[in-house]
């Protein structure tokens, strides 16, 4: 027999309502409900439509973390309602929650936001596997269980936009692919059977669209409801970028490689270098800001730059354990 | 109690754009009685930069790190939030990928070393609220910072990914409410204050490459404090510092208001409050000056 009993709490829910046909700012209502430990966030978004205001709206349709439809924000934080227990919410931010939608400024109708931005993005990686299939095949094409591996985790996006809306890059350059776009980019990038490798890193590698301005955050894994890891996916798209060759020599990838060469050096990392290495003769908009921190004695003159002890064992690892070379 | 004892990796940035953060560490560590060994033979992790370019080189690196901390038969304190993610995250794949460990011992082994995974890896931060204790931290304060509103600046690398940072600090931490440095201010007398940005990215990692992605992210985040009060930020990351301390004026820029507030690392913080001078919290290595002590 069961001993698991259910608990209930009082808690106070910040709604946030606006309609695009008739409202000029978006505003809060405020709902105090008992929850009961059983439910979900999209439980409590039922009840406020069904108890208090019919005409409260938001998306929904799997209620099994399939769909990704119903995607909103709890405390600013991306959340999938279906999937999301009201308990580890309470626990988490306490009993005064605010519900919001994935991004405010895109709110059509209050939880409803148009994800219009989300979907063209999706749909510039090509999203979809490009091969060169012969009519009349003699074989058919074989993956093996270590291939699929590869790609399984990024196939089981079910694109909600947690992520994207979490991103705080997203948020402040409208041209930023986002998170999700990598990682369904990454999906067919691992895919054996693509033939569009080159074509679609080179689309990924672009300045302000692409990988390089991912900030390293980590929202993008913190949030996502089906643990897709973008940027683990961000990471190992980098990485393909140079195992291509289809990185090119830009201030991302001279930054990226810099750091190879002042460990190889000092061991430690020669900051001020690095920044040279990687801008090259840009590196004069940098002057007003570095007098400022020399004056503040933050910066090392290049003959000063500490060394690490032992550096011959660094030199040698990195002779015998670099895999990459640009 | 037993004297706290850790392998110090102190990354570089300490050594080079930050010396304050590193003066501050030894001067609260003296304080507390914690004896820090200086891992010297450690080398940069990376950054999650080298990561981009060349992960396997970055593991045997990180590898070798570590190893030097067990060499010692000590937890490895960092206190650089981009340098704990970078070698926790090592010591997790290699803890749980026997294949990818052997590959890599078979590289450290080379130069006489070995990764058994027998260290453990802790921020200073998280060294001061899990091993010493805020309640005792509390006692031995001698100059309360009642007088000030501080605002909490916890950078992303110490607090994301969760389930990692959770494996290495003993407080489980809420990412989206993250309790560690507000808990640390109160310990020291002063009042944290509360904004939507403490827990957001300064974009320090993408200063080169997208200059304006990361001024607007510095901007907000020292306008959220500006906007709450707050007289000073504090910080456990030394790259965080930098972005907010030394890019003020990009970033007024950027989101087109005038922001600007003094950035503490979090020993200098404790070391106030312990009653250290500003001589050797190195206060005037600021930017932003420091002016209020």
């Amino acid at each position: 027999m069961s001993t698991h009993s259910i608990t209930t709490q009082k808690v106070n829910f910040r709604v946030f309502r606006f309609n695009a046909g008739d409202d000029y700012l978006p505003y809060y209502e405020n709902y105090t409900m008992e929850v009961t430990s059983e439910e979900v966030v999209l439980d409590i978004l039922n009840r406020i439509k069904w108890d208090f205001d019919g005409s409260f709206s938001y998306r929904r349709s799997c209620r099994h973390g399939i769909c990704g439809a119903c995607a909103i924000k709890v405390n600013g934080r991306s959340t999938l309602a279906c999937k999301e227990s009201m308990t580890t919410m309470i626990d988490w931010f306490g009993t005064d929650l605010t519900l919001e939608p994935l991004s405010i400024k895109r709110a059509v109708k209050d939880l409803i936001i148009d994800k219009g931005d989300f979907w063209k993005k999706h749909d510039a990686i090509h999203p979809y596997l490009i091969s060169h299939i012969d009519e009349h095949p003699e074989m058919e094409c074989a993956v093996t269980p270590e291939q699929a591996d590869e790609l399984n985790d990024a196939d089981l996006c079910i694109q909600c936009g947690a992520c994207h809306y979490a991103c705080p890059v997203v948020e402040v350059n409208e041209d930023f692919f986002g998170p999700a776009a990598f990682a369904k980019a990454y999906r067919f990038e691992a895919d054996v059977r693509d033939d569009a490798h080159i074509t679609r890193l080179e689309e990924l590698h672009e300045e302000k669209q692409g990988l390089w301005d991912c900030v390293k955050c980590f929202e993008c894994a913190e949030v996502c409801p089906k643990e897709v890891n973008p940027i683990d996916k961000i990471t190992k798209l980098h990485q393909m970028l140079f195992k291509e060759g289809v990185a090119t020599s830009n201030v991302a990838t001279r930054h990226a490689v810099g750091f190879k060469h002042s460990i190889a050096k000092h061991g430690v990392l020669d900051e001020g270098g690095l920044v040279l290495y990687s801008e090259g003769p840009a590196i004069i908009k940098h002057i007003p800001v570095a007098l400022k921190m020399f004056r503040k004695g933050k910066i090392v003159m290049p003959w000063a730059i500490p060394k690490s002890d032992n550096l011959d064992e660094i030199q040698q690892l990195i002779k015998s354990s670099s895999t990459v070379k640009f | 109690m037993k004297k706290l004892k850790y392998a110090l990796f102190t990354g570089c940035t300490a050594k080079q754009s930050t010396p304050e953060q590193l003066m501050s560490t030894y001067a609260v560590a003296k304080k507390l009685n914690i004896e820090l060994i200086e891992l010297t033979e450690a080398s940069c992790c990376g950054a999650s930069h080298l990561q981009d370019f060349d992960d396997f080189l970055s593991l045997v690196l990180n590898a070798r790190n570590i190893a030097y901390a067990e060499k010692h038969g000590l937890t490895m304190v960092t206190i650089c939030n981009t340098c704990q993610l970078n070698t926790a995250m090592t010591k997790h794949r290699l803890d749980h990928n026997s294949k990818l460990k052997a590959k890599v011992n078979e590289k450290l082994n080379e130069v006489g070393l070995e990764y058994k995974g027998t260290s453990t890896i802790t921020h200073f931060l998280y060294a001061i609220i899990d091993d010493f204790g805020l309640d005792k931290l509390k006692e031995m304060v001698v100059t309360p910072l009642s007088k000030f509103n501080i605002a909490p600046f916890y950078g992303c690398h110490n607090i994301r990914p969760s389930e990692l940072q959770n494996e290495t600090h003993k407080t489980k931490e809420n990412p989206y409410n993250p309790t560690s440095l507000d808990d640390l201010i109160i310990a020291c007398g002063g009042k944290n204050v509360d904004y939507e940005q403490k827990n957001k990215c300064c974009g320090f990692h993408v200063e080169l490459q997208a200059p304006h992605t990361a001024a607007v992210l510095t901007g907000n985040a020292i306008a959220g404090a500006v906007d709450q009060n707050a007289d000073w930020m504090v910080t456990p990351c030394p790259l965080c510092h930098l972005k907010l301390d030394t890019q003020a004026d990009h970033a007024s820029k950027a989101i087109g208001r005038e922001v600007e507030l003094p950035v503490l690392h979090m020993q200098q913080m404790v070391g106030l409050a312990l009653g250290c001078s500003s001589e050797e919290l190195g206060l005037k290595h600021h930017v932003a000056e420091v002016n209020f002590i």
